[in-house]
């Protein structure tokens, strides 16, 4: 693949993933993410537990005693259903980014690929985009940056990390690491409008397999982040993989917000004058 | 079954996932409900060591309902042969088939013959091999039973008489029922008919099926009955020998097909040639007489096997000295790896090679294998990481329980550090029996150095060391061809040379193309007959790397090299009817082209390509020329598939439902509980839990996580691994953690009459409880990956298991023994052999 300037990103297609956590190492060896621990958190098979500074892929395992296919017929199958339901989580890339927008140096832009990535040379660690982003992807890394010179040495790195979509290596023509090491193909990158494409024909085609907890998350332009820019397939309600249902960017009341706070400093204004600049 | 595939194996999984998607349906049997169930269309839970009841129930469901394939299975199986008439089933003798030696355990096959032949004829019939005191049969190639020519001496095409291998199959198999199948396994009677059902539905001329299994099945006490079994289903079905069709065993490790193939068992030469015993043989032509099949591709044992001398000794082996046949070591007892360990323990093995494996953490009854390495003289060591295996004498269980000391042990260890696959030439061959040629990419760093090199540099310096000997144990040595080049600052012998080698050349030293030119007057040199071609033209066809989307055909045929000839699907002339067409427009893959008179296809006919399919054998015909045109099986003597082995395993000719060495329950079918032959050691180092145990009443069983490779020593060292499954832990169902009061998160001790190890309590529904024999049982699941070294540590799981073997293959049975768990963490110090031996007098009291 040529290096190109149409918006791309992922489409995670949970239906036919596996659990292998390969996008989870592949993504740590590419990136040069650290290690975070060795703590076992008796979450089904997660140790992960959540997106971070340093986990930029996330595989959740739900285990529930709930039918794969969750209501009708098809539910029925069997009288003690099971289900392990596995999801590569990632940053969303998503198209009103609250990270970005609020982001005082620049660390955090849009590159010329749509995808939206932290500058580790830039972030000088404030952590304004941590709250703001809605997911809690973006987060400072607390780990101390092993070749950082001079005065940062052996102390916390402090910069917040995430998800790059593989900057460099669509900068080379290659796919992100997580998609290329995925090996049922649930992790699909390419072109946004193509994902979408196909994301759309594979929840038609799941559904008429009965698979009816189908549908997509995040592929809706019209949704509060404006669409994703890593979309997902889901098999149940976005909150039982622990995504928020309706995702708003954090940032979407800041003009208003702006608008009524320069209102309010406008009639403190008009109010310090009335009250003492009509008296003397 | 016995498989779990999407974790073990995801990235071949991915086929599964993509036939999925295009509407095969999954089947998932297995005790756990693991990722491979998450993922199937459908999951039966059994109880572990229960498969072939289960299997058995599909055989008897096929041939109750007459869904078996009519003209696959008169013409390409065994069905229709006669069976002597003093053979007695296990239906007859409850649980024992006829020829059972009770002093010796083990069986005397000969009543298990066709009728009308006798196996000990004095040439024809394969080395049974040892006395049955060591329980085993040589002869790994199956060969066939001694047929005078390819034909069986008596035969019945309607398969009505009664001693016919199909009616024998039908009685022996009668009393696997659903319900049978739902009282022994634990599933419901439904969930095994869905499942029989599909299958049969889903096989025939238009649609076939496949059954994966993995160690799942093996390792057990009656493993390779569980196969065979399979085995039975699929040639039934007319599943064998067709494109969707087969048994796909999954390796362990990236090359385990190859280790068989070349091997390093200890009975077996490369191209599963029979290693020669003590004083078996006069001669080479004794050898050869005895090992060769007079029918079928084993009537060219000769070649094979002079071929194979020939590589090895070159100029040396010649006419005159029977190619230096006398080289060749002798085994003389059973040095399978179980028994050397017990050897090591009492004395008389005093050093050990341990190479790419872990035994103090991933062989079962790890702890007496440490105990074991402690009285060795010498260890050599070779992997990655100082792995339990190099480390036992420093920092080991026991030396915390006090059962060793350190300064007591007398072992000197060699740890030397290996190269890893990306630090060196070399190939795999995976369970297909593909080989695939890899690359070095970077140089290995400081002193770690690649098997090759360790191997070639170790034989160079002992001949170096013998150089000036005169003593003539010392010539096989001498007279070696060890001539590898080698190139680079460490003297790096050339693997293509190696592979050169393997796939044999001619008195001109021009690489050969084909087995079908190896001959037996030493004219042709050859390393393993199977890999003949893998460098034909001088090409290292194993590295051709042309994608299938490249390629004409679905079958990539250009991808890589498969053994043997390079056919993808073996014995595929069973792809097409008895005339040789096609079963099905859907399914055609091999058949003949009447107008050119030869075997086409997609793939590289498994046949004689110009032997049509009415070709019959006249009497006098020997080797593959003695095979008819309609035997699509032509390894075997009779050219066609056994669903009745009249010859090759030392537990019996059918499958029979036997429980494991150790198991709460007693036999629902027989009045012998376990597999008669199994191999036992009875000795205070290797205790047994009694069958059904009031003290030990779970069942257990081991396995691997996706996260973690075998028993660590490549996982648990790399951080990006480590953290993903950090710790040691035992999975329970929530009826169990309330019953013995365990707590999630928590940590559970887990005991036997061996050991007891911890683990952090995983409560979780997978492990589902099943209804067994009208009592409910509960399963433990324990992955078996830690050990005392690495990043994550933990207790190793198989220091809880004993020594019980399949006797056919010696390997382990952990897929199904008996356990306790209690709350909390286990004892420390001396206190841990004081509890376990507790627990075991406890048991006996109780017996």
């Amino acid at each position: 693949m040529s290096a190109t300037t149409e918006r791309v990103g992922f489409f995670t297609d949970t239906s036919v993933c596996i659990g292998c956590k390969a996008c989870e190492v592949a993504c740590k060896e590419w990136n040069l993410v650290p290690e975070d621990g060795l703590v076992w958190t008796g979450e089904s098979y997660d140790n992960t537990s959540e997106l971070g500074a340093n986990s930029w892929r996330h595989v959740a395992f739900v285990e529930q005693r709930a039918p794969l296919r969750v209501d009708g017929d098809q539910a029925a199958l069997s009288e003690d259903p099971l289900r392990w339901l596995m999801s590569s989580d990632v940053c969303k890339h998503c198209t009103h980014a609250a990270c970005l927008d609020v982001c005082p140096t620049g660390a955090l832009f849009r590159t010329e690929f749509g995808t939206v990535v932290v500058q580790e040379d830039v972030c000088n660690g404030c952590g304004y985009c941590v709250p703001a982003c809605p997911f809690g992807v973006i987060d400072r890394r607390e780990l101390p940056a092993p070749d950082r010179p001079g005065p940062f040495a052996g102390k916390a790195d402090g910069r917040v990390w995430k998800c790059t979509l593989c900057y460099d290596r669509l900068g080379g023509g290659h796919e992100p690491a997580c998609a290329k090491a995925c090996p049922t193909q649930s992790i699909q990158f390419g072109p946004l409008d193509e994902l979408r494409e196909r994301a759309a024909a594979r929840l038609e085609s799941l559904r008429a397999d009965g698979w009816n907890g189908a549908r997509l998350y995040g592929e809706d332009p019209s949704d509060g982040v404006g669409g994703f820019g890593a979309f997902f397939l889901l098999l149940d309600e976005p909150e039982v993989y622990g995504l928020p249902p309706d995702p708003v960017v954090t940032t979407r009341d800041l003009p208003g917000m702006w608008r009524t706070a320069a209102l309010a400093a406008g009639a403190l204004v008009a109010g310090v004058f009335a009250l003492y600049g009509s008296g003397e | 079954m016995g498989s779990n595939m999407a974790e073990n194996h995801p990235v071949g999984f991915q086929w599964v996932m993509e036939a999925r998607e295009r509407g095969a349906q999954v089947i998932h049997v297995d005790p756990r409900f693991t990722r491979t169930s998450a993922m199937a269309t459908r999951h039966v839970g059994i109880r572990a060591g229960s498969d072939i009841a289960f299997l058995g129930g599909i055989v008897n469901y096929i041939l109750e309902h007459d869904r078996w394939f009519h003209d696959y299975v008169v013409n390409y199986t065994n069905a229709p042969v006669i069976v002597r008439d003093d053979f007695r089933d296990t239906e007859d003798l409850d649980g024992l088939f006829s020829g059972f030696d009770d002093d010796e355990k083990a069986y005397d096959p000969e009543t298990w013959q066709y009728a009308g032949m006798d196996m000990h004829a004095a040439a024809g019939g394969r080395e049974q091999g040892f006395t049955s005191k060591s329980g085993h049969a040589a002869g790994e190639g199956g060969g066939g039973a001694a047929l005078p020519h390819g034909e069986p001496p008596d035969e019945d095409p309607t398969l009505q008489h009664p001693r016919c291998v199909f009616q024998i199959l039908k009685r022996h198999f009668r009393r696997y029922t659903p319900e049978l199948v739902a009282d022994a396994c634990g599933c419901s009677a439904d969930e095994f008919v869905a499942v029989a059902e599909a299958m049969c539905e889903n096989s025939g001329r238009e649609r076939t099926s496949a059954i994966v299994y993995s160690v799942g099945w093996t390792q057990h006490t009656v493993g390779v009955q569980y196969i065979r079994t399979a085995a039975i289903v699929q040639l039934l079905l007319g599943n064998i020998g067709r494109p969707g069709g087969g048994i796909l065993a999954l390796r362990g490790h990236a090359s385990i097909q190859g280790s068989t193939d070349i091997p390093t068992l200890y009975d077996i030469l490369p191209g599963y040639i029979t290693m020669p015993h003590v004083g078996a043989y006069e001669n080479l032509g004794h050898y050869i007489d005895a090992n060769t099949s007079r029918a079928g591709w084993w009537g060219n044992f000769g070649s094979y096997a002079v071929s194979l001398l020939k590589a090895y000794w070159g100029e040396h082996a010649t006419k005159d000295n029977d190619f230096c046949f006398d080289y060749v070591p002798r085994i003389d007892q059973d040095n399978s790896i179980y028994k050397c360990v017990l050897d090591m323990f009492d004395g008389s093995v005093k050093g050990f090679f341990v190479v790419g494996e872990n035994p103090a953490v991933g062989s079962s009854h790890a702890k007496l294998h440490r105990l074991a390495m402690a009285k060795l003289d010498w260890l050599v060591v070779r992997d990655l990481v100082d792995i339990e295996s190099s480390s036992f004498w420093l920092d080991g269980p026991e030396i915390e329980s006090g059962e060793l000391e350190t300064t007591q042990i007398p072992t000197e260890v060699f740890f030397l550090p290996a190269s890893s696959h990306v630090e060196k030439d070399g190939s795999f061959t995976n369970t297909q029996r593909l080989l695939q040629w890899h690359f070095k990419a970077v140089d290995p760093r400081e002193d770690c150095r690649s098997e090759l090199w360790f191997y070639y540099h170790l034989g160079r310096v002992i001949r170096q060391k013998l150089a000036a000997s005169k003593d003539e144990r010392d010539r096989p040595v001498l007279e070696l061809t060890w001539d590898y080049p080698v190139s680079g600052e460490h003297q790096e012998p050339s693997a293509d040379a190696v592979l050169a080698e393997i796939n044999g050349f001619d008195e001109n030293r021009e690489p050969l193309s084909t087995y079908k030119q190896l001959k037996d007057d030493g004219s042709t040199a050859c390393g393993c007959w199977i890999y003949c071609g893998v460098r034909a033209d001088g090409v290292n066809q194993a590295a051709r790397k042309k994608p299938r989307w490249e390629q004409e055909h679905h079958t990539a045929l250009e991808w890589a090299w498969a053994w043997p000839a390079n056919r993808r699907i073996i014995y595929n002339r069973a792809s097409a009817d008895p005339d040789g067409k096609p079963w099905s427009e859907r399914k055609r893959y091999v058949w003949w082209e009447e107008g050119e008179s030869k075997w086409t296809g997609i793939d590289v006919p498994d046949f004689d390509e110009e032997k049509c399919p009415d070709y019959v054998p006249p009497d006098d015909a020997k080797g593959p020329e003695a095979i008819a045109g309609n035997h699509p099986f032509i390894m075997q003597a009779d050219g066609r598939g056994w669903l009745y082995a009249p010859h090759g395993l030392t537990d019996g000719p059918l499958p029979a439902h036997f429980e494991p060495h150790e198991s709460p329950f007693g036999n629902p079918l027989y009045a012998q509980r376990a597999n008669p032959a199994r191999q036992q050691f009875e000795r205070p180092e290797n205790p047994t839990n009694p069958p059904g145990s009031p003290t030990y009443p779970f069942v257990v069983t081991t396995y691997r996580l996706t996260e973690h490779h075998t028993a660590g020593g490549m996982s648990r060292s790399v951080p990006y691994l480590a953290e993903l499954q950090p710790a040691m832990f035992v999975e329970v169902h929530p009826e169990l953690a309330e019953l013995r009061h365990l707590r999630h998160g928590g940590w559970a001790t887990i005991v036997t009459t061996r050991s007891a190890i911890e683990a952090r309590v995983l409560v979780t529904d997978r492990m589902k409880p099943l209804l067994v024999d009208g009592r409910r049982i509960h399963q433990v699941g324990l992955p078996y990956h830690w050990g005392s070294k690495g990043l994550s540590t933990g207790d190793a799981a198989n220091d809880l298991a004993g020594l019980a073997l399949d006797p056919n293959v010696h390997i382990q049975e952990v897929k199904g023994f008996t356990c306790d768990v209690r709350p909390g963490r286990r004892p420390r110090g001396a206190a841990l052999p004081a509890f376990v031996d507790r627990m075991r007098r406890e048991a006996e009291a109780r017996e």
